[in-house]
């Protein structure tokens, strides 16, 4: 059980300063922030939501381990579906 | 004949090129003059605070601090852009010791500057550790730089002790509302309490925490700056409200400053095509306010890492790849940056001692109304820069009481063409816009088309001023309206 951080993400290092396990590093070369998949636990037994997607400002930028994503498009910023930025 | 006096003319200063070239704008003496003596000596080389200073002292900001807390609306988190000045664009991120290293090497070579600021791209207060270790060293390693800091106020409650004990004296809180009802508008979520808090509910807990930082950081002696978006439809009919409750809790300065939305831009705000305020609507808000509190107008909504004067942006020539190149010697730069300042100081003393007053040929009868004027000018406090290759505007008001600085208003942030411009779709079209209450356009030379489209736009282009002091020039031209029937309807003839 683990979350992950996809290319949407914009290294604003909120997620890592917020993770309870430490399992939030940089990615190397200016990749996007990674999540260890061994040691996050989606903050069960820490908090009643994942700490990570609840400060993530980019919506489809962190997902569960089926690829959906935490933060679907329109949940942060209320945008209608006709103005989704192309992925 | 009459004593007229010039609202904040130094023209005895030397007025720097590259920065603001206005003469006299902002938060001039009248405007300041309300203010403590301890105050005034706190912000007297402030160029952000102290509009005086603006034309002599330099500001910069570090990017030291990107995560961020709150959603506002009006800010996208995946912009970058090295060519666009507005506030959260950034080129590059700076860990704190080489934002330090950064600051000491701009403090060498631009000693004019006095200031360092953290304003995000995030919120610095949300990065508490990288802000306040930046702040830790430098209030050590560069004793001479004044540091500041600008927040969305969310976590400014937990760091008012924290924000007594570095070299800062001054903190910006940026507060758009004090109704909940309206910051849902405004604010999608607020993360609070290991939880991302929705709505009304958000916005609440924004707001308490905003209200309450002020207060405690009043408490402590800090001053406190307030900054408000206007947002036409959503918090233009609040804001004097704001205005009221920020000046009765000790905010000493207040910062009205337009929405920047573009569609481009990626916000909320922009994709929705929440429009931002003509340059109209702004003054009226800013003079609606002002007569409740102190307002600040030139202010250029600068990036999260610019460096330079106010009105110039030196950020290129100090890329991290430049900075490991140069050799600091802190120590001497100390000595040399002192002798500037003194040097800049003793120009500011000299110029408000001495009588700020002009001869006027003439004088007009106090009932005639005010006058708005665009100045296209490069520096200088002069008429001095061509139509056509203006990107900003000057804005002056005219009026029996004398000549004051209204604003700027940039070209390039209004319609620049496209189906959002209802003039057609011409950058010219854009600029009317910009000019909009203006009556009179200033430069030194005008090209024949712009010249006709802007007198069929009621805005007559002037050119016979070229080279002349702003304030000088603006004046000759409305005794001149007056002189020619334009100001009365009753006119008789000249009292001087």
């Amino acid at each position: 059980m683990a979350l992950k951080i996809v290319d949407r993400c914009v290294n604003c290092h909120a997620c890592q300063m917020v993770c309870p396990t430490g399992s939030i590093r940089k990615g190397k070369n200016d990749a996007h922030f990674l999540i260890n998949q061994d040691t996050c636990t989606e903050c069960v037994g820490s908090y009643d939501e994942p700490q990570c997607s609840s400060i993530c400002p980019i919506e489809c930028a962190i997902e569960f381990s089926d690829g959906s994503p935490v933060n679907p498009f329109g949940s942060l910023t209320g945008l209608p579906l006709d103005k989704a930025p192309l992925v | 004949m009459l004593e007229l006096k010039v609202l904040g003319d130094h023209s005895e200063t030397e007025v720097p090129q590259g920065g603001c070239s206005s003469g006299s704008c902002g938060s001039t003496d009248d405007q300041l003059s309300h203010l403590s003596e301890s105050v005034r000596q706190r912000v007297f080389n402030h160029p952000c605070y102290s509009e005086q200073a603006h034309h002599h002292f330099a500001r910069m900001h570090v990017a030291v601090a990107p995560a961020c807390n709150i959603q506002c609306n009006y800010c996208n988190r995946k912009y970058d852009c090295a060519n666009e000045s507005r506030p959260g664009v950034v080129s590059e991120l700076l860990t704190p010791k080489q934002a330090v290293k950064k600051t000491m090497a701009v403090a060498a070579n631009i000693p004019q500057m006095t200031v360092l600021g953290i304003a995000g791209p995030g919120d610095p207060l949300a990065n508490p550790n990288k802000t306040f270790s930046t702040f830790r060293m430098l209030t050590e390693q560069a004793p001479d730089i004044k540091l500041c800091v600008s927040t969305n106020g969310l976590a400014l409650p937990d760091y008012a002790d924290e924000l007594t004990k570095h070299n800062i004296d001054h903190v910006t809180i940026t507060i758009n509302c004090v109704d909940p009802e309206i910051g849902a508008k405004i604010y999608p979520w607020v993360f609070w309490n290991n939880k991302r808090v929705r709505g009304v509910e958000g916005a609440k807990i924004l707001i308490d925490r905003q209200q309450e930082g002020l207060e405690k950081l009043v408490e402590r002696d800090i001053l406190v700056k307030v900054n408000s978006v206007m947002l036409p439809g959503i918090n233009d009919k609040h804001l004097a409200e704001v205005s009221r409750v920020v000046k009765s809790k000790g905010a000493f300065l207040h910062n009205v400053m337009p929405l920047i939305a573009e569609p481009e831009h990626g916000t909320y705000f922009g994709l929705m095509e929440q429009r931002g305020p003509t340059p109209k609507e702004l003054q009226e808000l800013q003079d609606e306010c002002s007569g409740d509190m102190n307002m600040m107008r030139h202010c250029r909504q600068c990036r999260a890492d610019a460096v330079g004067l106010l009105g110039e942006d030196r950020g290129a020539e100090f890329t991290m790849e430049k900075i490991e190149a140069m050799e600091i010697d802190y120590e001497a730069a100390m000595v040399k940056r002192k002798k500037v300042h003194d040097a800049i100081n003793a120009e500011l003393a000299k110029a408000t001692t001495q009588s700020q007053s002009v001869n006027a040929d003439h004088a007009i009868p106090a009932e005639t109304r005010p006058v708005l004027m665009a100045i296209a000018s490069q520096g200088g406090g002069l008429v001095n820069q061509h139509f056509g290759h203006a990107k900003e505007f000057l804005v002056y008001e005219a009026s029996p009481e004398g000549v004051r600085f209204i604003s700027h208003r940039k070209t390039d942030l209004y319609c620049t063409g496209g189906d959002t411009c209802g003039d057609g779709d011409s950058l010219l079209g854009g600029i009317i816009k910009a000019l909009e209450g203006c009556e009179a356009v200033l430069c030194s030379k005008i090209g024949y088309e712009p010249w006709e489209t802007l007198e069929s736009a009621g805005i007559m282009p002037n050119g016979e001023h070229a080279m002349e002091k702003i304030e000088d020039a603006v004046w000759a031209v409305y005794v001149e309206m007056y002189q020619n029937g334009k100001l009365t309807d009753n006119q008789t003839q000249m009292t001087a």
